[in-house]
């Protein structure tokens, strides 16, 4: 199943696979949010260089994620290029100070070396949590995911819920496959050839069966699910769960030293940014 | 129906809902040529989960479903839209009693009030909220994600003002019982 | 005295949605080890019994009961779903949706997890019933990975797990292959004896069950108990057909020659069953009866040559396949799972492009032909009719298709009224899709695909999950459909019934080439075959080998001729 779904999971032995889905859950988080709200480009580009190495310890082979980097460079290359147009001075008036390097701090398309850190900036923050996010993906196997995220704190109800949809994403894929096929064989468009509205029209014949038949489908789930007394106690515990050993404590400190790292940088730049202007 | 009962469907159809959004939103979006906006089916579907089964599972169905999609697709989440988008599913949800569908008796007026609720909703969520959450969080250009706000709302409008309402109206169609009905020669 | 474990008392049942007793004054007691069959047509009340069993009744489906029943001294009414659960373990009928892990040991742990069991003591019992239901090899994989019959053991594996006393199966056999299903019943067997089980089967097959052993038969009809007693008593009397349920056919073949069943022993098994007279009688029988060949129909119709097809760069799903399918001709696919069914069908109807070889199709090569515009000339049809009903009413079901080819709407009237009229729905062409039986809806799609006047028709298990009575109507209504309009069917299915009484030729599929092609009853007497295909004997090669009959396949095409006649 987490073939089809993520990038992949592979059994491999590293000790990124041996770490706790747990850890490597709250190492993503944490890393992710200290990274979401710092501006300073030496932190973000240490996170980048940090995760990247972990990646490559982690024994990831770059043809299991060529088609999400793929992606991921269109994304940030079009999302960077519509900062720049919509507002080409917004890193003159985020660091105070003016650099030029095409026209004058006057005209609206200029460009300043202002501006091309806070792209740079930018940039590092499309970019810093994907691989972080891919180790997570790729060295975690999906059973531990749910099992996780009970430990560090969801509520087990919401967890199953994570595990029922890793679970039946690849019937509902299928279901969708037969569908599709089957209205299509009637005369239905919905590939690009038809405009807008023909593949709208399309798009309901296929969801409405799809629909209903997952409709039908949460009701047996649920009583299969009472019938083997999901639901009875507070908590339960999960045949996939993993312990914390050494390697985690370790993990733990690491993640502990790099955000606290962040924080301390909030108060030398006094504010989110890191400012080479001054 | 118990309570336990209820709450292991809850349970479910957070994960199923969940399920199909991530395969409709890998499936059929229809892109528009704006970066992160296209017409999606998913949002289309988002009302018709939430009437049936109330804001918790919509909202958490759409925030898992979001969250996953964009893991694949994108490698890391973009968490303020995924957070929005939860909202949204949650808003919609709070509708429920309002809508009844399960009585089977949708009527054009219940229908239009929905859509003015969602239009609404939508507002508040992408063009109020996210934004906003893209200014604070990730320090991006106001135009910029102004701009995205408003074409999503429009987009996600006009989603759920044809997809989902169809799909509303074809529901409720399902639950009208069996009693009346007669063979005509 | 022993205790029942399971007793009804004077029960009944009304669903809130219903306007009647789905169950009425049950009175049936069980006794610890016993092994049960409630058989029964469909609407007959024999699931909303194995609700109550489990107590699925009243906890998720709300109506109001009177009388008692009491499962190991629990009332079901007051105790919970989850005390209920201790003593009965369910086995739903769609293993996909039973299978609620990631993974096979997750599956089986789910209850241990729920009741909070330690990691080790999980590991412990998982692996203890994954020796006993051979499942050791399969732990790690996902349900996406394995088969039927391997899903249906996890099922049995997780709720085994509990160590609760009664087993219960609702319709087993549903979701397996011939093979997989006989499997499954010997299983049960075998466990029931070894781990001193209670077995309630919820099943309309009767003749399949059997071969589980089982020591009583109770039969509903219309929510009331009309039989119950043991298996060999009612399989004397001929009252099974009567009750909708189809006999099994060692015994329905015996009578045919004159054999008295009362006068037979050990009438539980076509291995077993014993008369001096049978010999005899089943050799004169097949001397007297005559086959009449139908005419051979020699207009080719489909060509395929020398197709070959993998997905991606994988090794070939088809590999070097020819087949001619002629004009009028009703013809059964069958083979194993994942031997190339659907892609077959996916190749033919253009969803799929083969990496060589030809696809004609009256002559004309289908290459060119887009998805809509093979379409208009074969029409495919899938298993679960609620895939493909995207309309709320019948009219605008069957007429969607026709609105796309933007023709007149007199025109659309016309030719879907003429349809409908054809599938007996056109008094109901008004009623909500919701309103109608599995059947019905079943007939629905095949009249939303023959308004689009295909020439040929691909039917995927058009019989899945049918009583006796449905599966006789759905059929009869094709062949006649058939004869009426001159259409070439080609049903893929599992089904042996509906090979042998309704097909005249059998393509076996294996390994994605065409590994025999013949008639129904000689595949189904080809033992290497069997195997390969996932099928099993039918009980009327049992006989004719048991009893020395001269050729096994005329002896099954005889019997089966008969039996069409008698219709």
């Amino acid at each position: 199943m987490s073939k089809n779904l993520f990038v992949g999971y592979n059994e491999r032995d590293t000790f990124m696979h041996r770490l706790s889905g747990s850890t490597k859950l709250i190492g993503f988080v944490s890393l992710s949010i200290i990274g979401m709200v710092t501006f300073d480009t030496r932190f973000l580009l240490g996170i980048f260089l940090f995760s990247i190495i972990l990646f490559w310890k982690s024994q990831i082979k770059l043809s299991e994620i060529s088609f999400i980097l793929k992606v991921i460079i269109a994304f940030a290359a079009f999302n960077i290029f519509l900062v720049y147009v919509f507002s080409p001075g917004y890193g003159i008036s985020i660091y105070g100070s003016h650099h030029m390097i095409l026209g004058n701090p006057n005209q609206f398309f200029n460009l300043s070396w202002e501006e091309l850190l806070y792209l740079f900036n930018v940039l590092l923050k499309y970019t810093f949590a994907v691989p972080l996010a891919l180790i997570f993906l790729l060295t975690t196997e999906p059973s531990e995911f749910a099992a996780s995220l009970n430990k560090i704190g969801v509520s087990y109800r919401i967890s199953y819920s994570v595990e029922i949809t890793l679970r039946y994403i690849p019937d509902v894929q299928r279901d969708y496959r037969t569908i599709s096929l089957a209205q299509q064989a009637r005369g239905y468009e919905i590939s690009k050839k038809a405009n807008l509205i023909t593949r709208a029209k399309g798009a309901v014949q296929i969801i409405l069966p799809l629909i209903f038949t997952s409709l039908d489908r949460i009701e047996t789930v649920s009583q299969a699910m009472s019938l083997r007394r999901f639901g009875r106690h507070n908590k339960r515990t999960w045949y996939m769960a993993r312990r914390f050993k050494m390697a985690d404590y370790l993990a733990f400190f690491v993640i502990f030293l790099i955000v606290i790292v962040g924080v301390l940088l909030f108060k030398v730049n006094n504010g989110r940014f890191w400012n080479p202007f001054n | 129906m118990s309570n336990k009962n209820r709450s292991v469907q809850t349970v479910v159809a957070t994960g199923i809902g969940a399920a199909i959004i991530f395969v409709l939103m890998k499936f059929i979006a229809i892109p528009t040529g704006i970066s992160n906006t296209q017409v999606n089916v998913a949002e289309g579907f988002l009302p018709l989960l939430a009437a049936i089964y109330g804001p918790v599972a919509a909202g958490l169905a759409m925030f898992i479903g979001h969250a996953l999609n964009d893991f694949v697709t994108y490698g890391s989440p973009w968490w303020t839209w995924v957070i929005v988008d939860g909202l949204v599913g949650v808003a919609f949800g709070l509708f429920k009693r309002q809508l009844d569908i399960q009585s089977g008796k949708i009527s054009v007026s219940k229908l239009v009030l929905f859509n003015v609720y969602q239009v609404v909703v939508n507002f508040v969520g992408w063009v109020l909220l996210a934004p906003t959450g893209d200014i604070l969080i990730y320090h991006e250009p106001a135009g910029k994600v102004y701009v995205q706000g408003l074409a999503t709302w429009l987009l996600n409008s006009i989603s759920v003002a044809v997809i989902g309402t169809v799909l509303l109206v074809l529901y409720a169609k399902t639950r009208t019982k069996r009693g009346s009905l007669k063979k005509e020669k | 005295m022993v205790e029942p474990l399971i007793s009804f008392k004077d029960f009944s049942f009304k669903y809130d949605s219903q306007a009647e007793d789905t169950l009425k004054h049950i009175n049936l007691d069980i006794y610890p080890g016993e092994k049960v069959l409630i058989a029964g047509a469909s609407g007959s009340g024999k699931s909303t019994l194995g609700r109550v069993i489990n107590g699925l009744i009243p906890h998720a489906y709300p109506g109001t009961i009177s009388g008692s029943c009491v499962v190991n001294g629990k009332e079901v009414a007051d105790s919970s779903l989850f005390d209920l659960s201790f003593d009965v373990g369910t086995v739903l009928q769609d293993p996909d949706s039973q299978f609620v892990g990631l993974t096979v040991a997750e599956d089986m742990a789910f209850s241990l997890e729920n009741d909070q069991v330690s990691q080790a003591e999980m590991k412990k019992a998982v692996s203890k019933w994954a020796k006993t239901l051979q499942l050791n090899e399969l732990l790690k994989n996902s349900p996406q990975e394995i088969s039927g019959g391997q899903k249906q053991r996890v099922a049995m594996g997780g709720v085994l797990i509990d160590e609760s006393q009664v087993l219960l199966f609702d319709e087993p056999l549903a979701s397996l292959d011939p093979a997989a299903g006989l499997a499954s019943m010997k299983l049960i067997d075998e466990l029931a004896t070894k781990q001193s089980l209670t077995v309630v089967l919820i099943e309309h097959r009767i003749e399949e069950v059997l071969h589980a052993n089982i020591d009583r038969l109770v039969v509903l009809r219309d929510g009331e108990i009309v039989a119950n007693d043991s298996p060999n008593a009612i399989l004397e009397s001929e009252e099974l057909v009567g009750l909708g349920l189809r006999e099994p056919l060692y015994l329905s073949v015996l009578r045919r020659a004159g054999i008295a069943i009362t006068d037979c022993q050990q009438i539980g098994h076509a291995e077993t069953i014993t008369n001096p007279a049978i010999a005899e009688s089943l050799k004169s029988w097949t001397k007297g009866a005559k086959l009449t060949y139908a005419d051979k129909k020699m207009t080719n119709l489909l060509e395929l040559r020398d197709i070959k097809f993998a997905y991606g760069a994988g090794k070939n799903v088809i590999d070097g396949l020819n087949l001619i399918v002629h004009q009028g001709e009703i013809i059964s696919l069958v083979g194993q799972n994942g031997t190339g069914k659907s892609t077959l069908s996916n190749l033919v109807t253009g969803f799929l492009t083969p990496d060589s070889g030809k696809i004609l199709f009256a002559g004309e090569d289908m290459a060119d032909l887009s998805v809509k515009e093979r379409s208009e000339k074969i029409g495919y049809i899938l298993q679960d009719p609620n895939q493909m009903i995207s309309k709320t009413t019948v009219f605008e079901e069957v007429s969607s298709g026709l609105v796309l080819r933007e023709i007149s709407n007199e025109e659309i009237q016309t030719q879907v009224n003429e349809v409908l009229k054809i599938c007996g729905l056109y008094e109901m062409r008004h009623w909500p899709i919701s309103a109608l039986s599995f059947g019905q809806k079943k007939r629905v799609t095949i009249a939303a695909i023959l308004v689009l006047d295909p020439k040929m028709l691909i039917l995927d298990e058009p019989t899945a999950g049918q009583d006796f009575r449905h599966y006789t109507e759905i059929m009869s209504f094709l062949e006649k459909v058939c004869a009426e309009k001159d259409l070439t069917v080609i049903l893929i299915t599992h089904d042996m019934h509906l090979m042998l009484e309704y097909t005249t030729r059998t393509i076996v599929l294996d390994a994605g080439h065409v590994i025999m092609d013949d008639t129904p009853a000689k595949v189904l007497t080809s033992d290497n075959i069997l195997q390969r295909a996932s099928l099993a004997k039918t009980s009327l090669y049992t006989l004719a080998s048991r009893f020395g009959l001269p050729s096994a396949d005329d002896f099954v095409a005889k019997f089966i001729e008969s039996e069409r006649r008698m219709r």
